[in-house]
């Protein structure tokens, strides 16, 4: 299983590599398809294969459709591909690729030296994060979900179809 | 470990399947005509069954066209994906104990995740033909299949939960005693229909409504590429049928015949329903599709759910 983790994580790479670079909406967001097949096979070689199902399912399936709809209701031709290229030019890509450039040496370097004492003295393990939520941090928790939730109804209203307003603009042809 | 066997069910599935699509439009024809005081193709060899091949020499050497405004890529992809995706699900199917080409312990899993992956390629094949009728025909197949994938992994929720597997091969030995037609007729109402909307079969065929987008999705397809689209059609009716006879009917379980005797004919029993359903139903308008979908499909696919599972745990004990 070692081989199908390693090729499967490198075509999960490339393809997400391809997904930001390129200029076509619809051909990126094929390659985000392909990526996330790639990581439903990583989990499937790790041995999960309840969660790579899952993967194909949710992901793959509900909601890279729903992106790839947007995308065609939008129906973006040509010319956006121009456009594109004009705000990505050479120049732009030079700051953000010397800074990320600096994050990765010494992701690298970590990776290398192997760890050695963190700046906070004490490591936080994904279990103490969650325990810290749900107990000293409930009420900040259930603040936000409150804000989701209000976020969500806000567009909710913003959305909904106004019936004295359509009856408005329909007037003419309802008789 | 042997390697032969396992090659030999996979060419063995393989061959059936593009004979059987290639069979079942013979059928649906002959079916048809039945069913509406008429003869269908009955003048090519006997019982017109020559006809299959005709139609097949005929698709063959059609003029494969790519229209210049198309998506190439994407236009060439697309029926493919539809084909695999379609031939991969046959992969959990038993036919018979020890005939199936996978039996993983996550059987159901995978056909569903196929079948979500089918919707690209309605979807796609209408966005890269770059027309009018192609593009809505598109949407329409999005918005239909999303809605009505949902409840179908829903509705088989309650064959899971009574198994305790989503194994198709202890799904099939569970129902020994008791086909979950029975305690499951709720959940195989909405699985068929469901099916009947995966498969864009009549009456749920909106996003090729011939009388309104030309042909839909693949106005614009022609030659093989559009064969592809009737393969993988006809190999989805298949799929939906004999997943049917899985999952609600006993599978290869029956008595006297040989097993596999028993899949093909639950199995051809669900195909020809599924051809009934196009002779004697209306289709519906997109609205109204959506309202059964979402306002009726799904609360009652959830409350099969609710109701099977509180069975299930008062059971158990």
């Amino acid at each position: 299983m070692n081989d199908l983790f390693y090729i499967s994580a490198v075509v999960a790479v490339i393809s997400t590599g391809i997904v930001i670079t390129k200029l076509n909406v619809v051909h990126a967001l094929l390659y985000l398809i392909v990526s996330l097949l790639a990581v439903a096979m990583v989990f499937l070689s790790l041995g999960a294969p309840f969660v790579a199902a899952l993967e194909v399912i949710i992901y793959g399936g509900a909601i890279m459709v729903l992106f790839v709809f947007v995308i065609m209701l939008l129906n973006l031709g040509p010319e956006h591909i121009e456009e594109k290229k004009q705000y990505v030019g050479g120049q732009a890509w030079l700051g953000p690729v010397v800074l990320a450039g600096i994050l990765i040496a010494e992701l690298v370097s970590v990776f290398v030296r192997g760890g050695g004492q963190v700046a906070g003295n004490v490591v936080i393990e994904p279990k103490q994060t969650g325990i810290a939520l749900y107990s000293i941090y409930l009420i900040g928790v259930e603040l936000a979900s409150m804000l989701l939730l209000s976020g969500l109804i806000g567009a909710y209203h913003l959305g909904r179809k106004d019936d004295k307003l359509d009856a408005g603009e329909d007037g003419g042809g309802q008789q | 470990m042997n390697i032969i066997l396992p090659l030999a069910i996979i060419a063995g599935v393989l061959l059936f399947l593009t004979v059987m699509s290639a069979g079942l439009i013979w059928l649906e024809r002959r079916l048809l005509a039945l069913w509406q005081d008429r003869y269908g193709p009955n003048r090519v060899g006997p019982f017109g069954l020559l006809q299959v091949i005709a139609d097949m020499i005929k698709i063959l050497s059609k003029e494969d066209w790519i229209p210049p405004f198309a998506d190439k890529t994407v236009f060439v992809i697309a029926p493919a994906i539809i084909m695999i995706s379609a031939f991969m699900s046959f992969a959990i199917v038993p036919f018979a104990p020890g005939i199936v080409i996978a039996d993983i312990n996550i059987g159901v899993l995978f056909f569903l995740a196929m079948s979500s992956l089918g919707v690209y390629s309605v979807v796609l094949a209408g966005w890269a033909s770059a027309s009018k009728y192609s593009l809505l025909g598109g949407m329409r197949a999005a918005a239909q299949m999303v809605s009505y994938e949902v409840f179908m992994g829903l509705s088989l929720m309650g064959v899971v939960a009574l198994t305790g597997s989503f194994s198709i091969g202890e799904i099939v030995e569970a129902q020994r005693h008791l086909w979950f037609i029975v305690p499951q007729f709720a959940g195989f109402l909405i699985f068929f229909m469901a099916g009947v909307a995966e498969t864009h079969r009549l009456p749920f065929d909106l996003p090729e409504s011939e009388n309104e987008l030309v042909a839909g999705f693949h106005t614009e397809y022609s030659g093989m590429k559009f064969g592809m689209f009737f393969v993988g059609e006809y190999v989805g009716i298949t799929l939906i049928s004999a997943l049917i006879t899985t999952l609600f009917f006993g599978g290869w379980l029956g008595p006297w015949l040989p097993p596999v005797v028993w899949f093909l004919i639950k199995t051809f029993i669900f195909i020809c329903l599924f051809i009934l359903l196009r002779a004697s139903f209306p289709r519906p308008r997109y609205d109204q599709l959506m309202f059964l979908a979402w306002k009726i499909m799904l609360p009652l696919s959830l409350l099969n759910i609710v109701i099977t599972g509180a069975i299930v745990l008062a059971t158990s004990k």
